[in-house]
């Protein structure tokens, strides 16, 4: 499939920073904002997480995000209002991450194609697995989305090979078993499975959960990895932003720039 | 081999990718150690021998002569612990022990799941981590200081309400963290697939128990039978053996304050959607946002239901009603009055559902109420209720 998201990574010269964003945290107008200071420090994906009022799969600093968002006003016909004016001011990629029960309520055909038409690229579904994925996956492909699918340390070979089969834009890789949230470090099988996965496919593979430092980023630059995705070590600077009275506005950029610099010592 | 996983369109694994290994390892445990001679003889053991089943059907000759018909209680109150809730602590348990998982973590609401856990984590030697809300451990500190003095360790969650379904949350978290040694002991026939047939097969116990009881006392089938509705485990252990047979069922929901107010009523009030890994009734807003379930008894505060129900109220195979906060109440001292039995809040629910169709039985129909537990919990919170004069 031609999109956007493939354009991005047979283009690229270094992993992809994956930036994210909660969308409507903690406003509507702060997330436009955001998004343009994640741009101009060179970020090259925007995935856009759309809370939900039970994400199983966040750590304590998603789901704090969450509750801002959605304390503000934050519903997913606000998020597709949301795309649509990040998407008037950027070319890069974007991406909409939320949970299963968002999508069903909306209708899985109409979800994918609200996507579609608010410039979105590619869709992420924290509580789809393999088992679960057809419906969504036929809806991304008729809508021209990406469907992206995760794969973990405790997938099969077996089930890889079928959620390869299934997967489009590029294959989540969950680097740690857990929650979203930041880690210092990085699990040495983590490197392992990447190389696995890479070795199977010519997917793009993007390691996310528990990367928030440059140190993680060069050395999943070094093991082959296509990009990295940092949600949370950047919605805290964002949480922290908001607590604080006008904050400097400066971390985020910052965050992404010594990534984007770590990423190009492969 | 995924055959199961849907009652009718209901159901389902909607988890995150991580927890598919647990979810296979666990399906793979019911199909083949489940069935096996030696889990059955261990699960007899302790059903038998340890928590005291069978539990009695009763004829309550007082609530008989006042209701116009032959009415039994099947009494899951008299087990171990005071809940129908250990009949799938103990096997959950027993199942996690033989297949070698070193720890289990449970979710609680009121804190009869959580006890239920304890209990059996100490009787097979696990150590057990309960997570309860903050805002449940405030009000059933009875029940916390059960868990502490049955040697588990219980956590307290201040996410989202800091009720049941937070406590789910926190749980489901826990567990793709440490799915490798972890067993997640669920306390009802909710969740991802294979839970909600697993809390079935072993809560089942209660219905086949009923089959044979009321076959030596009255030589024939129950015209009807209720049981409350929350998650729905005592409803799916009791109506399982008789989906087949012509037997009226009936489930008792949490109406709270009513459905125009705030209530637990996932089937009567509520709208199909995911939540906890299941497709599922859900109470939730035009976007899909769950919303807050309320219930005066904190067993039905939960917006969600097990998918089996939601496949049963749309085939109408069993018919769900409301029952309010108030109705609830009334139908506890009701039946303490009338019978000299103090129930659960949860099951004054099945009560005061049995109180209303009652009218419309023949005096010689037989209805059998689940008393799934029993209401020494719920004492000082009616008798506040009551101005402290009970």
């Amino acid at each position: 499939m031609n999109s956007r998201i493939s354009g991005a990574f047979r283009l690229r010269e270094r992993p992809l920073i994956v930036t994210c964003v909660v969308a409507g945290d903690p406003s509507f107008a702060e997330s436009i904002q955001i998004s343009r200071e994640l741009v101009d420090a060179g970020a090259d994906m925007i995935e856009i997480v759309m809370p939900f009022s039970d994400p199983v799969a966040d750590g304590p600093v998603i789901q704090q995000a969450g509750s801002r968002a959605r304390a503000a006003g934050m519903t997913t016909e606000r998020l597709f209002d949301l795309v649509r004016e990040i998407r008037r001011e950027t070319t890069i990629p974007l991406l909409i991450m939320t949970y299963a029960n968002i999508v069903v309520r909306r209708g899985i055909r109409k979800f994918y194609r609200d996507a579609a038409d608010a410039g979105a690229d590619g869709v992420v579904v924290a509580d789809v697995p393999l088992e679960e994925a057809d419906p969504f996956c036929a809806a991304a492909r008729m809508a021209g989305i990406d469907p992206i699918l995760f794969i973990s340390q405790t997938t099969s070979p077996e089930r890889m090979d079928k959620i390869l089969a299934k997967a489009g834009g590029f294959i989540y890789l969950v680097a740690a078993l857990g929650v979203t949230g930041t880690r210092e470090d990085l699990a040495p099988h983590t490197i392992d499975l990447l190389k696995v996965v890479k070795e199977r496919t010519t997917l793009p593979v993007v390691p996310g959960f528990g990367i928030s430092t440059p140190d993680q980023v060069r050395r999943y630059a070094q093991a082959g990895a296509d990009g990295v995705i940092v949600g949370s070590a950047l919605i805290r600077m964002i949480g922290e932003r908001v607590s604080r009275t006008e904050g400097s506005g400066q971390g985020i950029g910052d965050l992404v720039r010594a990534m984007k610099h770590a990423a190009c010592c492969e | 081999m995924r055959s199961t996983s849907r009652f009718g369109e209901y159901g389902g694994q909607f988890v995150p990718e991580s927890l598919m290994y647990a979810l296979d390892e666990l399906e793979d445990a019911y199909r083949t150690i489940v069935p096996s001679n030696v889990f059955r003889l261990e699960m007899a053991y302790y059903l038998t021998e340890y928590a005291g089943r069978p539990t009695p059907l009763t004829f309550c000759r007082n609530l008989s002569a006042d209701l116009s018909c032959r009415i039994y209680l099947k009494r899951e109150d008299l087990l171990h612990s005071g809940a129908h809730k250990l009949n799938n602590a103990l096997g959950q348990a027993l199942l996690a022990k033989c297949m070698g998982k070193q720890r289990i973590i449970a979710e609680t609401g009121a804190g009869q799941h959580g006890v239920a856990s304890a209990i059996a984590g100490a009787a097979l030697g696990l150590p057990v981590e309960v997570y309860m809300g903050e805002e449940d451990i405030r009000r059933q500190s009875l029940n916390v200081a059960r868990m502490h003095m049955l040697g588990a360790n219980v956590i307290p969650v201040a996410s989202g309400s800091r009720t049941l379904k937070d406590a789910i949350n926190e749980a489901l978290r826990d567990w793709v963290t440490n799915v490798r040694d972890t067993h997640y002991l669920i306390g009802s026939v909710v969740g991802p697939h294979p839970f909600p047939s697993l809390v079935r097969e072993f809560q089942t116990v209660i219905g086949n128990e009923i089959r044979e009881q009321v076959m030596a006392k009255e030589g024939r089938l129950p015209d009807a039978m209720v049981a409350c509705v929350g998650g729905g485990s005592n409803a799916i252990g009791m109506f399982a053996p008789f989906l087949d047979d012509p037997v009226d069922l009936y489930g008792a929901e949490a109406g709270g304050e009513g459905l125009a107010g705030r209530h637990g009523a996932t089937l009567c009030g509520g709208t199909p959607g995911v939540l906890h890994g299941s497709y599922t009734y859900l109470i939730q807003d035009a976007f899909g946002q769950v919303l807050e379930s309320h219930s005066i008894s904190a067993g039905l505060d939960y917006p969600g239901v097990g998918p089996e129900h939601s496949f049963l109220r749309d085939t109408q195979r069993v018919i769900y009603r409301p029952v309010t906060d108030a109705e609830a109440v009334d139908s506890f001292l009701y039946l303490s009055r009338t019978e000299g039995i103090i129930p659960a809040l949860e099951s004054a629910h099945a009560i005061a559902l049995a109180r209303q169709i009652a009218g419309d039985r023949e005096p010689d129909d037989i209805l059998i109420i689940n008393l799934s537990g029993r209401g020494d919990k719920d004492v000082a919170q009616v008798a506040g209720l009551m101005g402290g004069d009970p």
